[in-house]
């Protein structure tokens, strides 16, 4: 996983609230095997009309923020599957850091996992940035890790807050599986007393 | 020693952690991962890219669901993305040895559905799989959520998963459910009450009479139904009408090892004085059907009621987003919600497609005639759901109704077969999501239960089941 340390780009405004993970990427675009590829169809439906030509309107599509690599929400970003699709996608876009007053706990956990910083900032803090963002590619917001602070376009310095684990995981780009492998001696620990207290468990056989 | 006062999360969280970490981190072992080909192709690629082994295939089974036609399947399958992934999924299992289900199997279904079915999950268990309503499980007393792939791939390398505690949340539905409302009822009035992130960061334990009283097929709609309140999981204590359901299926355990299982389940339930970080008691009787109008499953209201206005919302933010459901699904303030006329009907998903869930939809349709211009589509929740189904008739109702009876899979719940809405098309829909496009670009979606969806067919517009007569001998 590709480390975060200090993301300094263009935030994208997306002041809306409850965005799903079908509007992030739709289940159709779901049949791939692979992990790239999906930047295209993010927002899909939002980003284009029926006949597929992209809506002038819709943020990404504006000239200022077609390479965002920030995007601000509002209030349960993420919600619906557990699909990671939907970071994926943001992902293959170019966004590394959301923004929102609080995410879904799927789509949290499924962020950290592929390198993207879900920040949670209260819904005033959030409609500030977003009004920031309305000044487009000149307002350029850094994301700094190490020191847990956003700094708005002027220099403002706003705090955040995040789970001191998944900071260290972001900061060294460190693999989970790894880091859970150290484990090993427990995980044989575990398994084998499971063996004779619970000696009821039947194994998975599909005969 | 451990604290009297725990709930059932509580317990089953406790009885699975391998080593706490410094800052609260845990190593959490699971005992059941369930896989299925939309989540993990890219799971078992990071595996084979890391020279990684399936640590427990014995605590693994795959199947597939969501792409797969629920057409004749003797055929091949047309689309080609589609077969891709079952394709890749099939060779995945065959590499690393995991036990698997496959299409032409009669034990094949939705994945949820056959966790259940199969005796595969059980009580205090911990269960995943890469998918978010793996929450259904919870109505076995299990603590069972979605994960994303990099976890499929975690679970499969490791066999556990690194996370925190959830906090404890307990709805508590108390008294009866009045007749013809059923556990969708139930789980969407939740819903509508404490909004889709009223459960977030919390496990949701149900509990009180009304729950008490639901067969598991009821508790796993609602269980199914806890992700869309936002909630990592749901949980139902598992009491003896959990243990007669387990009692006897396929990979349950035993005989001896049976009852030594139901000894140690019966530890499981919320101690009398366990502590919930938020409580929500509901009044059963004052639940009525239930439909949804809008494009977020919070959007719901009584069948006997009508479409908001969304002048009348203060929050500006809020009235945005009601007009543009409005907009979305074409519907007007104020609009009588029977008045509301459909094009489609699906009876079906991980929510509503167990044989109970059939029964219901059959007790309407008996004797009666899906709407002209209407389709309806009636798709169980497994192969032997479906052979179930036939032995009791049901499928012969359903025929004789212009109902399609359909082979065993996600069907029209997400638009990732061939079976969707097309653009604008209005469908009642026993699922569990009516985002925008979720059963296909630009089609439109009401959630409600199995009678009611039934009650659609045959009416052609939302209608109250209670208003249509249901003679109990109807099947
Ligand atoms: S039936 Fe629908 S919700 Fe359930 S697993 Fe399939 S696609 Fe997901």
């Amino acid at each position: 996983m590709q480390a975060f340390t200090t993301l300094t780009g263009v935030a994208a405004p997306l002041p809306l609230a409850n965005v799903d993970t079908d509007k992030i990427i739709p289940a159709r675009f779901l049949k791939t095997i692979k992990r790239t590829g999906l930047g295209v169809h993010l927002f899909d439906t939002l980003r284009y009309d029926e006949s597929g030509a992209e809506r002038p309107d819709f943020v990404l599509n504006q000239p200022a923020f077609r390479h965002a690599e920030i995007l601000i929400a509002h209030e349960n970003f993420g919600c619906g599957s557990s699909r990671e699709h939907a970071p994926w996608a943001l992902l293959d876009f170019g966004i590394r850091c959301v923004i929102a007053p609080d995410f879904a706990d799927i789509f949290h956990a499924n962020c950290f996992k592929n390198g993207i910083l879900p920040v949670r900032l209260s819904r005033e803090i959030c409609d500030t940035l977003i009004e920031d963002a309305k000044l487009g590619g000149n307002a350029r917001v850094t994301v700094d890790l190490a020191r847990q602070v956003v700094v708005r376009p002027g220099g403002e310095e706003i705090p955040f807050e995040i789970d001191a684990f998944r900071k260290n995981t972001m900061l060294n780009g460190l693999d989970d599986i790894g880091q859970t492998m150290m484990h090993a001696p427990s995980i044989d620990g575990f398994e084998s007393r499971e063996k004779t207290e619970k000696s009821w468990m039947p194994a998975v056989s599909v005969g | 020693m451990q604290a009297s006062n725990r709930t059932l999360f509580d317990k089953v969280w406790d009885a699975h952690v391998v080593e706490k970490l410094p800052d609260g981190t845990c190593v959490l072992y699971i005992d059941r991962h369930l896989v299925h080909e939309v989540t993990s192709p890219q799971a078992f690629e990071g595996l084979r890219m890391a020279g990684r082994a399936v640590r427990r295939p014995d605590a693994t089974i795959a199947v597939v669901d969501h792409n797969i036609p629920t057409s004749d399947r003797s055929l091949p399958i047309l689309e080609e993305d589609s077969r891709i992934q079952v394709e890749t999924l099939e060779r995945n299992v065959a590499e690393f040895a995991v036990p698997y289900i496959p299409v032409r199997d009669a034990r094949q279904g939705i994945v949820h559905v056959i966790g259940p079915e199969q005796g595969i999950s059980l009580p205090g268990f911990t269960i995943v799989c890469g998918d978010s309503h793996t929450s259904t499980h919870g109505a076995m007393g299990a603590l069972a959520f979605g994960i994303g792939t990099s976890e499929v791939e975690h679970v499969l390398a490791t066999q556990t998963l690194l996370q925190k505690p959830a906090k404890n949340m307990l709805v508590r539905v108390d008294g009866i459910l009045p007749a013809g409302c059923t556990a969708k009822d139930i789980v969407l009035t939740i819903i509508g009450t404490i909004g889709t992130a009223g459960g977030n960061g919390h496990v949701i334990e149900f509990g009180g009479e009304a729950i008490r009283a639901l067969d598991m097929a009821g508790r796993m709609t609602v269980c199914n139904m806890s992700i869309e309140a936002g909630a990592r999981a749901g949980m139902i204590a598992p009491d003896e009408t959990t243990f007669a359901y387990v009692e006897g299926r396929p990979m349950a355990p035993k005989g001896e090892a049976f009852a030594r299982a139901c000894d140690y389940w019966r530890t499981l339930p919320s101690d009398a004085d366990a502590i919930y970080d938020k409580t929500v008691v509901i009044d059963a009787a004052l639940i009525e059907p239930q439909v949804t109008w809008g494009t977020s499953p919070e959007a719901v209201a009584g069948i006997t009621a009508t479409v908001p206005d969304p002048d009348a919302e203060p929050d500006e933010a809020k009235r945005e987003q009601l007009r543009r459901m409005l907009a979305y699904m074409d519907l007007t303030a104020g609009q009588k919600m029977t008045d509301i006329a459909i094009d489609v009907v699906f009876i079906g998903s991980c929510t509503n497609s167990r044989i109970e869930d059939m029964r219901a939809a059959a007790a309407v349709a008996k004797g009666r005639h899906v709407a002209p211009g209407v389709r309806a589509l009636v798709v169980p929740g497994s192969g032997l759901i479906k052979l179930q189904a036939e032995v009791e008739g049901l499928h012969t109702i359903f025929l004789d109704a212009g109902f399609e009876w359909r082979e065993a899979g996600c069907s029209m719940c997400l638009g990732m077969n061939p079976d969707k809405l097309t653009p604008g098309q209005r469908c009642a829909s026993t699922s569990n999501r009516n985002f925008e496009g979720r059963q296909g670009p630009g089609g439109r979606t009401h959630l409600c239960s199995p009678a009611m969806a039934a009650a659609a067919a045959v009416t052609g517009r939302l209608t109250d089941v209670r208003a249509l007569s249901i003679s109990q001998e109807r099947v």
